[in-house]
This record gives structure tokens, C-alpha cells and sequence, in this order.
């Protein structure tokens, strides 16, 4: 315990390259997390809106479904870009959250929180219910495979029929909630982590984030809640499916 | 009043530490929380036992030097004030008070209550300064300093580096210490010429420290005495990637200017 | 003893100057084969240890809290002097100097304070640069305020934690050079002892507080910047961990020690609450400008504030001193005090506090305006004592703050022992027999950054040392004495707490040898000191051991030299026969109970020089003489 001259100090050295160092330090991952939660939380709502058509009834569904197949390098284009993001999301999250546990080997016995919120101390599992439903999302509407119902290319009964069956759209409104939490902090936290902030405008980060988690959620939960109410019947489906076919 | 105090007691940093409940009677309202600590102290000395050491040294609330986690918070239960400038009329007879360090792997324990916190100190030689060599410093009024700037880098310099914010941060974070060192000169003309190297140094210290990172709890910010605000935190970030896009990859430390 | 000031010859602004260019200089490669140990982080030693790493020497820095960012520096508030003429209202680095020794009650060395005044003006300049962040005027340029009764605006600061802003930027400064590897960090190393060879001073002996090993370091030379010895008194505005050990060890080992008597007390501090007390806080002195201070005019009144009458209240400042009312210096603010308080009129718990009213400038002004000038410290006192002062009166008391004696030392702030440097509060160079506000923090700083990288190379330069390592035998003797005093402090075996030694010492100290003092009173501390002090060594209870952090150890260790020095302490008071500055001896004063200093017999430095193990201190004089600023008596009726 003589001196405090540095001692392992990850000093960069010339050789070092920005981005390694950037990437190695832990703004730098975070703001790799900030950047791709808002690629996957614009494709989120973006998607919802897609969805929306839904009201408007099989045809209008469908149709939207063969007009983004019909773009195929638009359509790959984004799903590199989701699964890029998404890749570097969990990646960034797994890293910071090991950093973040191992910084408190030994834990308080008594903790009383102030500022942080329920959404903001909760996001590893949200994220981990997210990354769940993922999967289960795509193998169930997209591939199908978890979809006994499944009929290619008919979206919009694949999403009516899947939400009749058994516990699926519980677990799709269970996912919603995560998603809630998870966004409603991370909106505002990314912007905080990319140097949004003034004064000024502080106020209105929270409002926008609440705003626009509340818009995805509600719009979200309203599929599998219409489905199950009756207000989405999939009396059409097939006809539709004909006609998208044709 | 009478307290009950559940101290966390540790006899080096090597040892494993435990908690002891010690009674505290006769506690007078006007005394600070350090005094009452005090006066138990002077109860365990005399019946022969080892006395509970915690740091200190101004007493009013400057020096930064005190510091314990008082119920689960860092500092005790109120905003912007220091362990020694809380005082005992916060609390009622017979409540019972739980006395922990700080809690970071980067503020080993050294005894009892205090901790190590040499971390900041090398955080700050790894850039947490202006290059100013001794007697080659223009006119004080050569560089004309907007007030409004003045006055948000004095806000950012009132950090007393007491390291509660590492303590309430759920993640053990150091970036509110760190991001107000690196806006309180970031934001002064003075501090320009090496804003970069300075936000890069620092940050890249403070990893190598093995805190943990920031995930906008905004704990630190409750906890800070002197309510130091976690914009300081979005002002490094932004400084931090402004650095990395403007300067190609060199070393972040303090170089060159001996001679 | 030789009292050598060194002063250079000549015209006063140029006796700087010409030494500057008169002191020899070390080569710029042999810079780095010297070591320079400076004991101290505060703004002094901070300062001193940049400074001279910045020039390429080796120095080793240490001091007893656990960055040194702590020093004591730290909580100054109210600002630091300098003579910038900023606000073109008549200052000058002549005007600076004149009120220096004026204020210092003509007992400091007219050289030394013209350089303090002449540097003043770099200080501003080298702490701008580093970004310290002063308030600045809407066009953003520095801005000034008046300070401590100055009757120019030359203080600047910054809010209300100035020195703590200065302290940073020297704390930088310094931990940029220890990341350059120029500088070794010592924190939580305490020194116990200074090392002579062949009678220079060139190593210390410290013990690691938190593994309780006891190092030597040697070096070229020795620099303490170690603080003031106020808390030999217990309640003080000090921080708990400042103490006298290591001016105390070098004075043992051949320092002389100037004018340990003159300690400043400062009349606004929050009162004493009871015995739990550990320590007294400061409030600016700046509420003075707006606070009138009252007690009742009948003795032991019980009723509280609000309701005694205009009629029942005593401004006693304001009658005594119509022409400067409440803005008197301290030393004459606090005495008043004391003379209320003694007259069974003061206030508050235990009778030993003032009354410092806002209400009528809150009535005059507005709370608004007052709440934005004094908002901050309102909170701080009412969050120390549950009262809110737009309401109800504050409760004021003075309390020890600072002391002008300390180690001698000479123009280049060598002292005796050659090789010894001594900076900041710890020497006595520049403030007489008081202080004036916001003139520590100049002083520290000056010494630090602009004397010390000069003379220290001087000293260098013209003296021949040989390398030494700390095999030499004399690092084993002063290692094997510290060794033994810890031993024997773990020893004690006794039954009383280290702590109520302590304050018992305060007590004495305050009532025998503080704001008044007398011959008779000074004899019986006298007497009552070194009981006390046999007492100690023979009751108290220093548990725990070497080999920890042993808090308890640290202080007996540091309450053992109190216990000394508050002897020299007395020991000078009842010598020097005068009133002056802060030392005000009850014998010596005008018919109207002013300060009558004696210029014929005490125009001078007195210097103690230790004599050995229970002998009597020999008083050595240094004489002063006045060229430029001729004595007058004080007036401020
Ligand atoms: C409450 C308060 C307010 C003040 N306000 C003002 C003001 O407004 N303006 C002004 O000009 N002045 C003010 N002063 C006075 C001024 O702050 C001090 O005189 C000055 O800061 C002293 O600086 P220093 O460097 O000499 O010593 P300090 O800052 O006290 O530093 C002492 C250093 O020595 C170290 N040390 C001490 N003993 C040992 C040891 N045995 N071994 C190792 N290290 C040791 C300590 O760790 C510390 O680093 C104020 C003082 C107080 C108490
Ligand atoms: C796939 C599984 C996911 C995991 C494990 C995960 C995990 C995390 C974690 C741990 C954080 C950091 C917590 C914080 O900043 O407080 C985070 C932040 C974030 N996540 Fe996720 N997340 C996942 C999916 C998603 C998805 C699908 C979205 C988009 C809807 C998303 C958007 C965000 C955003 C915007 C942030 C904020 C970034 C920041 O604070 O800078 N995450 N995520
Ligand atoms: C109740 C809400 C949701 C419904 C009804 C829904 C519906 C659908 C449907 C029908 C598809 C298949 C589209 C097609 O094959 O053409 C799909 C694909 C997808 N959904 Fe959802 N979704 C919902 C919520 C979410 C959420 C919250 C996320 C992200 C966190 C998400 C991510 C995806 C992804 C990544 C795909 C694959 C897109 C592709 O094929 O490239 N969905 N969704
Ligand atoms: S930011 Fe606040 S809590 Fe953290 S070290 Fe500084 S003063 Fe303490
Ligand atoms: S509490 Fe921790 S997570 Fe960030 S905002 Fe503060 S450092
Ligand atoms: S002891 Fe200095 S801040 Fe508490």
C-alpha cells in the first residue's frame, strides 16, 4: 500500500485500434447497446403499425405481408439488420451485466433504492424474456413451426388461430409487459446514454418514452386481447390466403 | 434516545468481516452521526474492546473523506448530506440502524468501515487535470469565461469525491465521479486542448478499476451529497464518443511535458 | 541559534527579483538524481510537490488521509487574496502588503509579506489555467468580492468552496505528475519523525497506517507542509485528523518553533451543543455584512429571542464600535464576545454563544435577496442545528481557526535545520500576530508553487550531498524511536480514553491561554499541562495494535504532542508582555480595552528552540523592523 502510481491501467497504447478501444470500454458497449436497441425498438414499432392492418381485415393484412416479400433486398436488408442488432444487443447486455455483477462481489444487507425504478432494475430480465419470445415468435408466426395451424403465407390467420390456442397469447401478453418495462426504460435511458440531455428537455424524454411504449404496448396487446374477445375472427382467413396466393 | 446499531466489522481487508449489534444510549439529538459513532467508540473502549473505525476528517460536509451505507443508503437517509453532517434528530428512540461500507470490488475494504478509494485518485492522474505547468499560465482575464459555463463547471466541480455514488449505484458505478471531473474541465475554455484525451484517459482508467457501468439508476445522483446531476453522465458519454470519432486510436494518458 | 532572515538587500519590490536571480540553479539533468520528501498535500504541499515534479526532481509526497485531495485546504470558504486591481478600485501588490503587515499587527517580516503580495498575482493567473472555476461577471471575466473588511475587492472565489476548488487544482496538478511516475504518493502515511545527517534534514521516518510498518524515506531535502497546530485546542474549526507531530518532531530535532502563541480565533461559529462535541464549524464571515450581532442586556434573560424588546437588546458592536459596528476584525469581534458571555449575557445552551440577527435585513432587503447572498450557509446552520435563521437569530460563538506561529523559517522558508523547508500554515512567515481573511490560501499557494521550485534548488544547488540510503544509522536510531513510542503509547495500559485527554487539554487551553489571556491564568495552565501530560502517560487507554489500522493509536500519538506543544504555547504567551493581534494579555491594554502592543520591547520574532527532555526552551529573538510600513496603533472606533 505504498504509492498509488497506475497500476494495471488499461492505458491504450498506440497500437490499440479506436474501435477495439471503444468497444473494450464500457461507454463504448453501451452505447452499442443504445444504438441497436433503437434499430430493434424502431423495427417494434414500426411492426406494430405493420400489424395495425390487421383491422382492416385479412386482405389488407395479407396484401402488406406479399408487398414486403416482393422487395426481397429491403426485406433481407432488415433482417440482417434485426439480426445484427439483436446479436450485439445480447452481446453488449451479456458483457456489461457480468461487469456490472462483478463489481459488487459482496452485496449490501440492507438497500433501500431511491431513484431507480422497477422497469430500470428489471431490464437483464425483461431482456431475457424478450430474447425468449423472440425465438418463440418467429418459430411461431414466422417459420410456424411451433404453429399447429400453421398456413404459409396466410399471416393473418396464423396471427387469429394462433392466438386461439392454448397459451400462447398469454405468454405474448406476458412478453408485452416485458416489453413495456424494457422499453419504457431504455427509450429514455439511450438517449441519455448517447449525451441527449438538457435541461430543458429533460422532461419531455420521460413523456416521449412513455408515450411511445405505451403506443407499441397498447397496439401490441391488442391482437391477441381481440382475438381472444372475438373481435378478430378468422372467418375470411382462407379465402383471403387464396387470393393472396393467386 | 437509545439505538441499536447493527455495525459491519471487519479487522482487515483480508479478514472476513461480520456484523455486531452494539447498543448506543444516551444519544443526544444535536449530535452528528460521526459523534454518536463516537461515543460508542468511547463505551468500547472502555470495556476493552476494539473501537469501530470509520474515516473522517472535516466534519462539516467538504473533505469527503466520511462515508457508510446507514440503512441501505449511502450517507443515511438525507438528501445532499454527508455522514458527518447528518444528525442524530433524524432519528427516534429505539430505532435500529444497520452501518455498512461502502460496497465495490474497486473500494476493497480496510477496515470496519472504511474503504479504499485510491481508485478516484488514479482515475484523475489518468487525465482528470489541465496542463498548466507552474508559471506559464497567461493573464486570469486573458481568456474570458462565459458565466453560465462558469457556473455548470463549478456545479460539476463540487464532487467531494466521497465515492457514495459508487456505493448506491446498483451496478457499483463510478460514472457520476468520473463524468463530473470530465465536465467540470471539459466544459472551461482552458480544458479544450485536451478534452479527448482526457474523457478517453479517464474513462478507460475507470474500467481497468473494475467498476461496474452505468445503466441509468440514477441512484448516485439520490445519493451524491452534493447533488451532483447525472446530465454530467449523458455530457461524458457524449464527450466519450465525440473523442472516439475525432481522435485516431492514440493513448489516452497523461504524456510528455516533463523536463 | 542563529536567526538568520536572509532577506536579501534593496528596494523592497526588488529584493524578489534580484534573489531570484542571485539563488543558483540546479542543472537541468541533475534535477532528476535529487529526492525531495514533502510531507503535506494541502494546497502548500500539493502545490510544492507539482511545481517541483513539473522541473524534473523526484519527490516523494505523503500525507495522513487517504487521497490527497483531503487536506485541510479543503474547506476554506470564503476566498483568496490577490492583487489584480480587477476592479479598478485603487489595489496594488503595495496596498496588499501594507494591509498584510497592518492586519498582522506589525509582527511579521516586511519582506516576506511583499513577495506573498507580489506573487499573489501569478496565483490567480496559474489557477485560472488549471480550471479552477472562479465566479465570473456576465462578461466573463473574473469577478471580486470584498473580504474580512478590506476596504478593496481583491478576494476571489469560488461559491462558498474556494479553498477547496484551489486544493483540486493543485490535487491535479499533483496526480498528473504522479501518473508520470514523477511523484510517489504516500496517503495514510503518517510522519513521526524528521532524520538528520551530518545536521541536515534528510529523510523521515513514517508508519503506514494501515499496516502500521514503520518506513524510512530518505531524500535531499525535506519540505512540511503540514498545517496548523489549532486543534491543540479540541474544539476547533479543524478537520479531526490535523495535527502538530510533524512540526512537533522537528522542532525536537533542532527547529526552531516562531510564535506558537499567536492563534487566531474566529468570531462566527456555530456554538458548542454539548460535551459530545467533537469539533466546531465555520460560517462565513461575510453574514456579518448583513447580520447584526445582540445579546440581552440583563444577564441569564430567559426568554427567547423574538420576544426580548428592542429596548432589552444590547448591539453591543454597534455601541462600542460605532464606525465599523459589526464589520470589526475578528480578533476584536470575538473578544466582545467573550466579554458578554463572561458578563453571564450569552445565549443559547450554556450561555456561550450571540446573537446574529437577520431580521432587520431581511425586513430592509427582503428574505428573497437575503435567502440568494446567504442561502447556502442559512441551510447549513440550520441543517447542524434545527433552527432556521429567517426566523430566529443564528447563535454565534468564536472558536479557534488558525494559527500564525508555526516553524521558522527564513526568506527562502528554510528553518534552522538546514534542508528543512517549511510551507503553508505550518511556518510562521507572513501573518504576524493575525491573519487577515483569505490571505491563507494566497500564502499557501505562493509558497508553493513560486517559492519552494526556487529555493529549494537554491539550497541544492550550493550545498554538496552526498547519496544517502536508508540503511544509514541514523534512520535506524529515529526508526527505532518511533518504534518504541508507539510501543510504549500501546503500553499505557490505563483506563481513561485518549479522546477525554484531549479534551480536557481544549478546556484548559481555551479558558487559560485563548481569546484573553493573563499572566496568572498562563501560570496555572502552566502548571496544569504537565499533569495533565503525566496523567496521560500514565491513564489513558490506547487499544488495539500496531499492526492495523488503529485509529486510536493515531490519535494518542497525535494528543501526546499537544500535550507538549500546548506548553511552548503558554510558555510564549506569558513572555511575550504585549498585546497583539491574537494574543491579547489582559495586563496590556488601553483604558478603553484595545489591544496595546509594545513596540519598544516585542517588535519581534520570538523562536524557541528545544533544549531537551524537560528542560526549559530557549527563547531566541529574531528583531523586525519596519521601512515601509510604519506601526500605528489599531483603531477601529
Ligand atoms: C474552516 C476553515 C475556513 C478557512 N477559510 C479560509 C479562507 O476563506 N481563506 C483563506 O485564505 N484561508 C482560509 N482558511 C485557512 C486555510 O484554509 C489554511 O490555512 C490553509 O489551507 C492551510 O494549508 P496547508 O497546505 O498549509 O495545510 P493543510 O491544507 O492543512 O494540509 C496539511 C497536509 O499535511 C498533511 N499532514 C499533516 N500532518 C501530517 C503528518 N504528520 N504526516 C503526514 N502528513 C501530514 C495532511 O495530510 C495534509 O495533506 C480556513 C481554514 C479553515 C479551517
Ligand atoms: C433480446 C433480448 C434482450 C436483452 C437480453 C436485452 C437486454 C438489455 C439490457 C441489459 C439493457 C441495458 C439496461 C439498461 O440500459 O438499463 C438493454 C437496454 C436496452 N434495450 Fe434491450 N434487451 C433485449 C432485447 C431488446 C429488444 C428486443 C429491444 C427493442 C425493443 C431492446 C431495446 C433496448 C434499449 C433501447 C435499451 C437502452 C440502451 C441504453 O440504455 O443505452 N432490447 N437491453
Ligand atoms: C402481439 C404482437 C405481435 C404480433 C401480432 C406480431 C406478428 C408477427 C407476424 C404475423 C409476423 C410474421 C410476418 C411475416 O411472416 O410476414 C411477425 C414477424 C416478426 N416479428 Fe412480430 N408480432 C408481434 C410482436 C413482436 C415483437 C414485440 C417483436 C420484437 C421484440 C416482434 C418481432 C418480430 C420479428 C423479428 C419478426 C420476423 C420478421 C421477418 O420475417 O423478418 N414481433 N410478427
Ligand atoms: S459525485 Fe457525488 S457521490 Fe460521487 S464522489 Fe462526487 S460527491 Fe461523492
Ligand atoms: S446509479 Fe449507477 S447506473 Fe448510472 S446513473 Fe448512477 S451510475
Ligand atoms: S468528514 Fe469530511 S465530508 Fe464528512
Amino acid at each position: 500500500m505504498s504509492a498509488n502510481a497506475i497500476p494495471t491501467p488499461l492505458r491504450l497504447n498506440r497500437t490499440t485500434g479506436r474501435t477495439s478501444s471503444f468497444l473494450a470500454s464500457s461507454i463504448g458497449r453501451k452505447v452499442v447497446m443504445a444504438l441497436t436497441g433503437l434499430v430493434l425498438f424502431g423495427y417494434v414499432v414500426v411492426h406494430m403499425l405493420g400489424n395495425l392492418q390487421i383491422y382492416l381485415g385479412p386482405a389488407a393484412l395479407n396484401a402488406y405481408a406479399v408487398k414486403l416479400r416482393a422487395m426481397p433486398a429491403l426485406l433481407w436488408g432488415v433482417r440482417v439488420l434485426l439480426f445484427a442488432s439483436a446479436v450485439l444487443h445480447v452481446w453488449a447486455a451479456v458483457s456489461l451485466t457480468r461487469a456490472n455483477v462483478a463489481a459488487r462481489g459482496i452485496g449490501y444487507r440492507e438497500r433501500r433504492n431511491r431513484e431507480s425504478t422497477y422497469a430500470s432494475r428489471t431490464m437483464r430480465w425483461s431482456g431475457v424474456i424478450l430474447l425468449l419470445f423472440i425465438v418463440y415468435h418467429l418459430l411461431h408466426l414466422t417459420l410456424g413451426t411451433v404453429h399447429p395451424g400453421f398456413v404459409p403465407g396466410d399471416v393473418y390467420h396464423n396471427v387469429v388461430r394462433g392466438f386461439q390456442m392454448g397459451i400462447a397469447p398469454f405468454f405474448y401478453v406476458l412478453a408485452m409487459l416485458a416489453l413495456g418495462l424494457h422499453m419504457y426504460h431504455g427509450v429514455w435511458s439511450l438517449m441519455q446514454t448517447v449525451g441527449l440531455s438538457h435541461p430543458r428537455y429533460d422532461r419531455l424524454r420521460y413523456a416521449f418514452a412513455a408515450f411511445i411504449t405505451a403506443l407499441v404496448v397498447l397496439g401490441n396487446l391488442s391482437f391477441p386481447i381481440a382475438v381472444m374477445t372475438g373481435l378478430l375472427k378468422d372467418r375470411s382467413s382462407s379465402r383471403a390466403a387464396t387470393a393472396a396466393r393467386r | 434516545m437509545n439505538l441499536t446499531l447493527h455495525v459491519w466489522r471487519q479487522k482487515n481487508a483480508a479478514a472476513r468481516g461480520r456484523f455486531v449489534t452494539y447498543p448506543a444510549s444516551d444519544v443526544s439529538p444535536d449530535m452528528s452521526f460521526l459523534e454518536m459513532l463516537d461515543v460508542v467508540n468511547e463505551a468500547l473502549i472502555a470495556g476493552g474492546e476494539d473501537p469501530i473505525a470509520f474515516d473522517h476528517d472535516c466534519r462539516e460536509g467538504i473533505c469527503g473523506t466520511c462515508g457508510m451505507m446507514i440503512d441501505g443508503q449511502a450517507h443515511g437517509p438525507r438528501r445532499a448530506t454527508t455522514a458527518c453532517q447528518l444528525h442524530m434528530r433524524t432519528y427516534r428512540d429505539g430505532d435500529e440502524i444497520t452501518i455498512e461500507p461502502w460496497r465495490a470490488d474497486a473500494f476493497p475494504v480496510v477496515k470496519d468501515l472504511v474503504v479504499d478509494r485510491s481508485a478516484f485518485d488514479r482515475i484523475v492522474a489518468a487525465g482528470g487535470f489541465i496542463t498548466a505547468r507552474t508559471g506559464s499560465a497567461p493573464d486570469g482575464n486573458a481568456v474570458p469565461v462565459p458565466k453560465a459555463a462558469a457556473d455548470l463547471a463549478m456545479d460539476a466541480a463540487a464532487c467531494i469525491g466521497c465515492g457514495a455514488c459508487v456505493a448506491a449505484c446498483p451496478n457499483a458505478s463510478a460514472m457520476l465521479f468520473t463524468a463530473a471531473k470530465v465536465s467540470h474541465l471539459g466544459l472551461l475554455p482552458q480544458g479544450q486542448p485536451e478534452r479527448h484525451t482526457r474523457v478517453r484517459g479517464m474513462v478507460a482508467q475507470m474500467d481497468a478499476e473494475g467498476f461496474g457501468t452505468c445503466t441509468n439508476h440514477f441512484e448516485c445522483e439520490a445519493a451524491c451529497p452534493k447533488s451532483i446531476s447525472v446530465r454530467f453522465i449523458a455530457r461524458m458519454n457524449r464527450d466519450y464518443l465525440v473523442a472516439t470519432l475525432a481522435d485516431r486510436g492514440e493513448p489516452a494518458s497523461a504524456e510528455g511535458g516533463t523536463g | 541559534m542563529e536567526l538568520r532572515s536572509n532577506v536579501p538587500e534593496g528596494p523592497i519590490e526588488r529584493k524578489w527579483e534580484k534573489h531570484r536571480f542571485e539563488m543558483k540553479l540546479v542543472n537541468p539533468a541533475n534535477k532528476r538524481k535529487h529526492t525531495i520528501l514533502m510531507v503535506g498535500s494541502g494546497l502548500a504541499g500539493a502545490s510544492a510537490a507539482a511545481s517541483l515534479a513539473e522541473l524534473g526532481y523526484n519527490v516523494k509526497c505523503y500525507c495522513y488521509q487517504d487521497s490527497p485531495r483531503r487536506a485541510h485546504s479543503i474547506a476554506a470558504q470564503g476566498g483568496i487574496n490577490a492583487a489584480k486591481n480587477y476592479q479598478n478600485d485603487g489595489d496594488s501588490v503595495f496596498r496588499l502588503f501594507y494591509d498584510t503587515v497592518k492586519g498582522g499587527d506589525y509582527r511579521s517580516r516586511e519582506g516576506n509579506v511583499y513577495r506573498l503580495a507580489e506573487l499573489s498575482v501569478e496565483i490567480i493567473d496559474q489557477c485560472v489555467a488549471q480550471g479552477v472555476p472562479f465566479a465570473r461577471e456576465y462578461g466573463g471575466l473574473l469577478a471580486n468580492r470584498s473580504f474580512g473588511g478590506a476596504q478593496v475587492s481583491r478576494t476571489f472565489y469560488a461559491r462558498g468552496q474556494t479553498g477547496q476548488q484551489l486544493l483540486l487544482g493543485a490535487y491535479q496538478a499533483l496526480e498528473r505528475q504522479i501518473g508520470l511516475g514523477k511523484v510517489e504518493m504516500f496517503s495514510r502515511h503518517e510522519m513521526l519523525d524528521l532524520v538528520l545527517v551530518d545536521g541536515r534534514a534528510r529523510g523521515i521516518v513514517t508508519r503506514d497506517m494501515v499496516t502500521g510498518e514503520i518506513e524510512s524515506h530518505a531524500g535531499d531535502a525535506v519540505v512540511l507542509g503540514t498545517g496548523g497546530y489549532g486543534n491543540v485546542f479540541y474544539l476547533a474549526t479543524y478537520a479531526k485528523g490535523a495535527n502538530a507531530t510533524a512540526i512537533w518532531r522537528a522542532y525536537k530535532k533542532g527547529a526552531a518553533f516562531a510564535n506558537p502563541c499567536f492563534t487566531q480565533i474566529h468570531p462566527t461559529c456555530i456554538p458548542v451543543t454539548g460535551e459530545h462535541q467533537s469539533k466546531l464549524t465555520l460560517m462565513s464571515e461575510s453574514l456579518r455584512n448583513d447580520g447584526r450581532i445582540w445579546v440581552p442586556k440583563k444577564a441569564r434573560d430567559p426568554r427567547p429571542p423574538n420576544q426580548i424588546p428592542e429596548e432589552d437588546r444590547d448591539y453591543y458592536l454597534e455601541r462600542q464600535y460605532p464606525s465599523f459596528g459589526n464589520l470589526v476584525p475578528r480578533d476584536v469581534a470575538s473578544r466582545a464576545a467573550k466579554r458578554v458571555a463572561d458578563e453571564g449575557r450569552g445565549v443559547g445552551p450554556g450561555g456561550f454563544g450571540v446573537y446574529l440577527d437577520f431580521a432587520d435585513a431581511i425586513k430592509r432587503l427582503g428574505a428573497n435577496v437575503i435567502g440568494e447572498k446567504y442561502g447556502n450557509l442559512f441551510e447549513m446552520y440550520e441543517r447542524i442545528t434545527a433552527e432556521n435563521p429567517y426566523q430566529v437569530p443564528m447563535r454565534i460563538y468564536p472558536a479557534i481557526h488558525y494559527t500564525m506561529g508555526g516553524l521558522w523559517v527564513d526568506y527562502n522558508l528554510m528553518s534552522t535545520v538546514p534542508g528543512l523547508h517549511v510551507i503553508g500554515e505550518a511556518n510562521f512567515s507572513d501573518h504576524g500576530a493575525n491573519r487577515l481573511g483569505a490571505s491563507a490560501l494566497m500564502q499557501g499557494l505562493a509558497d508553493g508553487y513560486f517559492v519552494m521550485p526556487y529555493t529549494v534548488g537554491h539550497y541544492l544547488a550550493s550545498n554538496k550531498i552526498e547519496k544517502l540510503a536508508t540503511d544509514h544509522s541514523a534512520f535506524r536510531q529515529a526508526e527505532a524511536a518511533v518504534a518504541d513510542r508507539v510501543r510504549s503509547l500501546l503500553g499505557i495500559g490505563g483506563q481513561r480514553s485518549v479522546d477525554s485527554f484531549h479534551r480536557e487539554l481544549g478546556r484548559i487551553m481555551w479558558e487559560y491561554c485563548g481569546m484573553a489571556r493573563n499572566q496568572g491564568g498562563l501560570e496555572t495552565a502552566l502548571e496544569k499541562i504537565p499533569a495533565l501530560r503525566e496523567q496521560f502517560w500514565r491513564e489513558a487507554k490506547v487499544p488495539g495494535e500496531n499492526e492495523e489500522l488503529n485509529q486510536s493509536l493515531e490519535k494518542a500519538g497525535r494528543v501526546a504532542d499537544f500535550l507538549e506543544l500546548a506548553e511552548l504555547i503558554c510558555l510564549d504567551a506569558l513572555e511575550r508582555r504585549e498585546s497583539c493581534g491574537g494574543h491579547f494579555r489582559e495586563e496590556f491594554q488601553t483604558p478603553d480595552g484595545e489591544a496595546r502592543r509594545d513596540d519598544e520591547n516585542f517588535c519581534h520574532v520570538a523562536a524557541w528552540e528545544y533544549a531537551g527532555q524537560g528542560q526549559k526552551p530557549i527563547r531566541h529573538v529574531e528583531p523586525l523592523s519596519f521601512e515601509y510600513v510604519h506601526p500605528s496603533q489599531r483603531s477601529y472606533k
